[in-house]
């Protein structure tokens, strides 16, 4: 099963009927990158306004939901994870791990621009580590174990 | 404690991460508009491998929070980030997916950003 596409030995070679499917793989990454961004930032502005410290009570962490940017930040990291699941239907795990990395570029660039946070040289250099090394996995084929559509009558 | 935390966290986040790919795959491409996502959920529901890999996801979230109280961030995220070598090589002999010079170089490097980012 494996070998299915195992043609011509190019590894990086993109499946033949992929220009939609690539389209919508990045839009479907462009949209979870969205999401996780504006959810974690909901979160964690939300979170700030929260007076209880968090611990292993549930309580604690059900009343934290009242806060309106809380339950928004969960809405939308829920709606991130089924995001993710239906970018993991259209490409490879090893490919779909360091592409959405560069969702911690975001995270620098947000606490930089609106949080004004101080970015170390440090932080910059992997932010420029986890764009080449994104970009450098985007670049090679997305979907390499050629698992047609096989179950979707089961 | 600290560490015990880490490896339920990376242990979850690998077992997640595998079986939500694994499943995926065989569920064929899916899309993200609502009538997408409403399928998207019903998979989901048909599918107790799906099911566990959404349950260790939130085992994984949990444990992350939870580190995050007594520890500090640059030491969370690149403890969280060795997941992403574990994955990497559990994708190629567990999933079977092909990873070539390119993709490899591009996750070290990225996996090198994660730890600077994070420490």
């Amino acid at each position: 099963m494996t070998n299915l596409n195992a043609r011509s030995g190019g590894v990086m070679e993109a499946p033949q009927h992929s220009s939609g499917a690539a389209l919508k793989t990045y839009f479907v990454l462009l949209f979870f990158l969205a999401l996780k961004a504006a959810g974690n930032s909901w979160m964690a502005w939300g979170m700030k306004q929260v007076p209880e410290r968090m611990s292993m009570n549930p309580a604690l962490y059900l009343r934290a939901m009242l806060n309106p940017f809380v339950a928004m930040g969960i809405a939308a990291l829920i709606l991130a994870l089924l995001t993710r699941m239906a970018l993991l239907s259209l490409a490879d795990l090893s490919f779909v791990l360091p592409v959405t990395a560069i969702g911690y570029v975001i995270a620098v660039f947000i606490g930089k621009a609106f949080l004004h946070e101080t970015v170390t040289r440090q932080r910059w250099l992997g932010t420029l580590l986890i764009f080449g090394g994104a970009a450098l996995v985007g670049s090679t084929s997305r979907n390499t174990t050629g698992t047609p559509a096989v179950e979707k009558t089961k | 404690m600290k560490w015990l935390l880490v490896i339920a966290m990376v242990f979850a986040t690998v077992l997640s991460d595998l079986l939500q790919s694994y499943e995926m795959k065989r569920a064929g491409e899916q899309s993200v508009s609502a009538r997408g996502l409403a399928r998207l959920l019903h998979t989901i529901a048909r599918r107790r491998l799906l099911i566990l890999g959404v349950a260790c996801n939130a085992v994984s979230f949990f444990a992350f929070m939870a580190l995050v109280q007594t520890e500090p961030l640059s030491f969370a995220v690149p403890a969280s980030a060795s997941s992403f070598v574990l994955e990497t090589v559990l994708a190629k002999f567990v999933l079977h997916e092909r990873i070539g010079v390119r993709r490899a170089a591009g996750a070290l490097a990225v996996l090198a950003g994660v730890v600077l980012v994070g420490g």
